[in-house]
This record gives structure tokens, sequence and C-alpha cells, in this order.
């Protein structure tokens, strides 16, 4: 299937500081797409491109395989991390505003901000000026028009910063049903739970370059360290040169312990020691979360 | 185009529907009309009459002190001294004492007074005081009273303007005040109307909304609707201030008579006058009336526009590009400076050196300056300026505000996403040659 957007060789310089070298990728349609990177990778810019906010310097930008022109404004919806809304304007008022902005009717947008409204329990909402709401309910107000348009990719800066933990549910919830909608969101962030949770692919992008991309499960896979987490009854006492123990404790008769394999074993060489000493209750592979992969790639790109 | 439309309308309904909106348009032309009526309430009001007693020992002034509109004068009996007792039990105005007088040296004339005495009440004694005294004289002397009034001339100059169109009589006061005003408007609405501008801006930045906003409209797009907008809602407010003062013009003109100082009308109006007095007043006020009816209006009202809409386009920009540079209203000072100066520059030598010489070098390039023309044109324009030269004036500020349009739109296309930064000059500078 032809991915949604392809990012090709991108570069953006601001005066001494190079924001994005020769960044490239592709989103797959109706995917969650990770975009990661600690502040000031280059994230932002490389969105600013993508909503032709700005221009890149170098390299191209196609959404579904034509290059990028005004008018994929409509196909696209934006919620950037530095938002807000018009203090002074009726909610509603406001959201006909942005989704007529967007190309929308002006009767399409009513007819749509009334089921959202409802979705979100807003409607009592939509006639009260912006600046009598909580900031929870702006959030969702904001929510709604970068979705109103339909659009067929929808970019998330840091969405939950800000929100409270039911209202972030509340919007997970919504993400999901978009992507199986058809939607396909590009989802930016540095809070690593989330990544887990929602992204089926990621790229990481440190010091304006990609660092680390691909599926969630497979970038997880690749930095496997071959470590194993046991727990069991008796007292464990490993000597073997094959198992090297990261990490003990002992309370009373339980032990629990982080053993990595060494001389090309593997955990049922790692069982077979172990049985013939204790007892085994569990024997799991450890894979680094991706926060962990994040930590160590970004430590590791960046001193290079 | 329709985006532009889009935020065009967004911009001039939140604004038109603002109480202070509605509150200024029906205060403004209320508020003129105060400034002007208040000051001429009050003169009538401290008109009514004041009662003088005069003590006259000096016997030259019997029966002289004739009781008027002003003054009702009241002779009292001496001595002096119990005079002013009795006057501190009256509520009389004043007590004009006279003593006996040598006429070549008049010392010692006393006026005393409870309160002190204003300046209107002492010059309207003097005067009298004066003019008995020197009638007096010219008795003495044999100069008869109707040969002196027969020398006294009055001349009063008029102004006439010619040109191949036929003679046109003008009126320095009513064309000077005329150019004013049209000049005062555009420099008034320059300022209110281009600081709406800034702070909108700011309120947009300060509010995070632009981001979401130029991801669906090109921040040209943004801006030009921003100030095409709110010169909309200036237009609106000054048009519905034509309409309320013209009204208020009528219900005034109805209320005073103007009428009868019509062309049609003056002989007559005239000829019913009591005094030559109150007739030369009519005729004052009848030139007053047809030169402000022989000015070139369809002229004024369309270079009006043109300089006001040129104008605040130009300075619009500029002011939008600081709010786009600037993260709240105390730091725009800075930038605000060297726009502003041009302006108020403009204004003060309009009342000084271009009013006393409407087509002098200094009115010229002033009127050739984009940044200083709208308001110095403005000024000339009722004094009649060279086919030329206006159209000159018209294209380089047409030229300017297309100039400082596209300067504004670079800055504000960077400014609006820096955020939480303090912008110098030299970054300025650096952003016009961003790339897209």
């Amino acid at each position: 299937m032809q991915p949604i957007l392809q990012i090709q060789g991108v570069s953006k310089r601001y005066e001494a500081h190079q924001a994005l070298n020769q960044v490239s990728f592709e989103v797959p349609k109706g995917s969650i797409f990770g975009l990661l990177g600690p502040n000031g990778a280059g994230k932002t810019s490389l969105i600013r491109i993508i909503t032709q906010i700005t221009g890149p310097d170098e390299g191209r930008v196609f959404f579904e395989g034509q290059p990028l022109q005004p008018h994929h404004v409509k196909e696209i919806g934006y919620l950037p991390e530095e938002r807000g809304l018009y203090k002074k304007m009726k909610v509603g008022e406001q959201l006909v505003y942005l989704a007529r902005l967007r190309g929308l009717s002006k009767a399409e947008a009513v007819q749509k901000i009334k089921a959202w409204a409802q979705r979100l329990d807003l409607t009592t909402w939509l006639t009260k000026n912006v600046e009598d709401l909580s900031k929870g309910m702006q959030q969702k107000v904001q929510f709604i028009a970068s979705v109103l348009h339909e659009p067929k990719l929808l970019i998330l800066d840091e969405p939950f910063s800000g929100f409270d933990p039911v209202n972030a549910n509340l919007i997970k919830d919504e993400i999901l049903q978009l992507r199986d909608q058809g939607c396909t969101i590009i989802f930016s962030t540095h809070r690593m739970e989330s990544v887990e949770q929602l992204c089926d692919e990621i790229v990481l992008i440190n010091q304006s370059q990609i660092v680390l991309s691909g599926i969630v499960r497979e970038v997880r896979a690749r930095f496997r360290t071959q470590t194993y987490l046991v727990e069991g009854r008796g007292k464990l006492l490993i000597t073997s040169p094959d198992f090297k123990v990261l990490q003990q404790t002992q309370q009373g008769n339980k032990f629990t312990a982080q053993v990595q394999l060494e001389n090309n074993t593997g955990p049922n060489d790692l069982l077979r020691y172990l049985i013939e000493r204790v007892e085994v209750h569990l024997l799991q592979e450890t894979v680094p979360s991706i926060h962990d992969i994040f930590v160590q790639t970004v430590q590791q790109t960046s001193r290079q | 185009m329709d985006k532009i439309w889009l935020v065009f309308q967004r911009e001039y309904l939140v604004r038109v529907r603002k109480k202070s909106f509605i509150v200024m348009t029906i205060l403004g032309p209320l508020l003129m009309a105060l400034v002007m009526i208040v000051p001429v309430g009050l003169m009538m009001m401290s008109d009514d009459t004041k009662t003088i007693q005069v003590l006259d020992e000096s016997g030259l002034f019997a029966d002289k002190f004739v009781s008027n509109e002003d003054f009702r004068y009241v002779p009292v009996p001496g001595p002096v001294e119990a005079a002013k007792t009795n006057y501190l039990a009256s509520e009389d105005a004043g007590l004009l004492y006279i003593p006996q007088l040598d006429i070549d040296k008049p010392r010692g004339i006393q006026l005393f007074s409870q309160k002190s005495a204003s300046m209107t009440v002492i010059s309207a004694l003097e005067k009298q005081v004066k003019q008995e005294l020197e009638a007096i004289k010219f008795a003495k002397s044999g100069i008869d009273q109707k040969v002196l009034d027969q020398i006294k001339t009055s001349v009063d100059i008029n102004t006439v303007n010619l040109s191949t169109e036929g003679e046109k009589s003008s009126n320095v006061g009513i064309t000077s005040l005329a150019g004013f005003m049209g000049a005062f408007l555009i420099y008034l609405f320059i300022f209110i109307y281009g600081a709406q501008i800034m702070r909108g801006v700011i309120e947009e930045k300060t509010s995070r909304i632009l981001e979401v906003m130029v991801s669906s409209v090109k921040p040209f797009q943004l801006m030009a609707g921003k100030i095409m907008g709110i010169a909309a809602v200036g237009l609106t407010q000054f048009l519905l201030w034509i309409v309320l003062t013209s009204a208020v013009y009528a219900g005034v003109s109805s209320a005073f008579k103007l009428d009868r100082f019509s062309e049609a009308k003056i002989g007559q109006t005239v000829q019913t006058m009591q005094t030559e007095k109150d007739a030369a007043q009519a005729q004052e006020i009848h030139e007053a009336l047809s030169a402000v009816q022989n000015l070139n209006l369809p002229l004024l009202v369309g270079g009006f526009l043109f300089y006001f809409l040129g104008g605040y386009l130009l300075y619009g920009a500029l002011f939008g590009a600081v709010g786009a540079a600037v993260d709240s209203e105390t730091d725009s000072q800075q930038f605000m400076m060297p726009i502003t100066i041009p302006l108020i520059l403009s204004f003060i030598v309009a009342q000084t050196i271009i009013m006393k010489d409407p087509n002098g070098p200094v009115a010229f390039w002033m009127s050739m300056i984009p940044l200083t023309s709208p308001v110095v044109m403005m000024l000339r324009l009722p004094f009649g300026v060279p086919g030329w030269e206006l159209a000159l004036s018209m294209v380089l500020l047409m030229a300017g505000f297309v100039g400082t349009i596209w300067v504004a739109a670079r800055i504000y296309r960077v400014g609006i996403l820096m955020y939480g930064k303090k912008i110098t000059y030299r970054e300025l500078s650096k952003w016009m040659f961003y790339k897209g």
C-alpha cells in the first residue's frame, strides 16, 4: 500500500542552527506513527514543514504520492504543542471559523461540531465564551478543531501535555478510534509510556538526524540483550561462566535475578542449569522498553 | 482569497459586536458636539445681569452709565464709607467708586467687590469710563462725536480663489479647518486602529492560536485579512459618525435657523437685523457657511478616503509586524518609536509650517514621502494642489504601502512563531531574508 507521507532528504537551517539534516522516512497509511526525540531535536521543525507552515531548504515531501501542495491543508489536521484559542469568541463560532479555514462549508461545520460536542460532552458550552471554559474543556475544543474536517493525516504534537488523566484517556480512546476509521496519526512526544501503548511505528530524531526507526516490536527486539528475569525458591548461586548475573535479590527462601546469557547459550541452557539447583517459578526475557532505548540511543548519538 | 475573506469577516464581526465599539460610535459625535457646545453654553450661563453700584463724587458721569444686558447700574449716595457698608449688606456684584477726577490724569477709581471681580467685568467698566472721559475731552477740544463716528472705519478683506473655472470666494479659516480636520482624523485613525492591529497580533501570539491558524492559512492572508477587517471597522465607525453628526447638524441648524444665512435668504435676513452689528454678524455667518459649501467636497472626501486607506495600510502593516516581533505590549515600545515619530512629526509640522505655507518646500516634500503624506497632503488638499503633485504623491503612497507590506509580511511570518525571545533590530533585518 502507498504510504500516506514520504519524507525524502529533508534539511532545514536557521542561521547557525541546523534544525534538520537529510531526514527521510515514510508513514504508512492507517498507522499511529511516533515521532520521537528530545527537546530541540527538530521534531517541531519537521512538523512545520509537513503542515506547510515553513518549507524545507532541501528535500521533498509527498502526500499520498503527490508533492505536498497548499490544497493538502484540507487533508491534514494539526494540534500544535503551543496551542490556544481566541479567548473572546464563542466556542461554537470559533470551531466553525477554524473548520471553514480548513475548507469545510458552514453547514457541514455546524453539523460536525454538534456531533463532536455531543461525543465529548461539550454541547452546553458551545454558546459560551472560550475564556469561561476550564483548561480541560479548552483542550477538548482544540482537539475537536484539529479533527473536524476529517483529515486523512492527523498530527498531534505532545497531545497529552496539560491533560488530566481522565481527559488524557478520553483523547487516547478518540485517537485509537480515529485510527480504526482509517486516519493516519503522527504522534510527536517525548513521553515514552504513551508511545508503547499507542504507536505502531516510530522514528527517533536526535540532533537533527534520524537515529532510529522501525516498527515498535522490531525496534525493541533489535535492542534485546539476551537478558532474562528469573524467579524461584531456593538459594541462587551462579558460578557458570556462561551466565552473568546482573542483579540479584534474595528474600528468605525466594530469589529474583537478572541473568545475561553469554558464549552463545540459549534460554534452555539457563533453564537446565537452574533446574538442577533451585525451584524455578518464572523465566522471562527482559526486552528493553522504548524509554530505555530512547535514553540509550540519545546518549550514544549525542556523545558522537 | 476566500481565506482572507474569512479572516476579514472574523476580525470585523468580533470588533463591531464589542460593546465598546457601539458605545464609542454613539458617544463619538456627542462628545465632539459637547466639546463645541460646552464652552459656548458656559459662556451663556455666566451671562446673567450683574448689578454694579456707582458712587460718583466727580459728577462727570451722571446718567452716563446706561444699564444693558450685562450690567445694571445703580447710583448710590456717599460718603464712600457709608456706601461700602451698604454694599456689604447687599448681594450686588460690585461698588464702583469714582472720586473727584482730574480729566487728564484720572486716578483713584476703585471697584469694591465681595468676590474677586472677573477680567471681563473690569475691562467692561474701564472701557465705559474711558469712553466717557474721551467724549468729555473731545467735546472740550471741539470735536463732534458724530464726526468721530464717521471717521471710524471697519475693514474686512474677502479672499477669492481665482482659477480658469471662475471665481470662488474662499475663506482661509474654513479652508484650513477642513484640511486640519481631515488630517487630524487620519492621524487619529491610524493611531487607534494601527494599535488595534498590533494588539490583535499580540493577542493571537499570547493565546497561542497562531500556530493553529498558520497551518490553515498563509501568514500573509492572515495579516491581510486582519488589516482589512480592522480598516472596515474604522470606516464603519467613521460612516456612522458622519450619519450621526449630520443628524446632529440638522438638529442644530433647525434649532438656530441656520437656513436664514443661505445664499437665497441672506439679503432678507440682513435687512431684518435690528442693529448694524447684528447685520455684520449675519453676513459673517453667511460667508463661513458658503465657504464650507464652496470647498471641493468630492475631492476632499475622495482624498480623505484614499489617504486614510493608504496611510492606514502602510502603518497598519508596520504595526502588525511590530506585534509579531514582540511577546507583549510592554515590549513593543522600542519598535513603536520609529514608526510613530514620522506620524507625530507630520502632525506637528502640519500645525505650524504647513498651515502658514501650504505650498512651500516643506509641505511639498512631506506630502511626497509616504510616511508623512497621508496627514500632510490631506492638510494641503483644501488649498488646491497641482494635479501632478497629487498624482505623484498617490503613486508614491501606493508604492510605499506595497513595500511596507512586503517587509511586514516577512517579519510577521517569522515573528508569529517565535515565543519568549527578545528581538533586536539586527534579528529583524535577518528575518527578511529567510526562505519560505
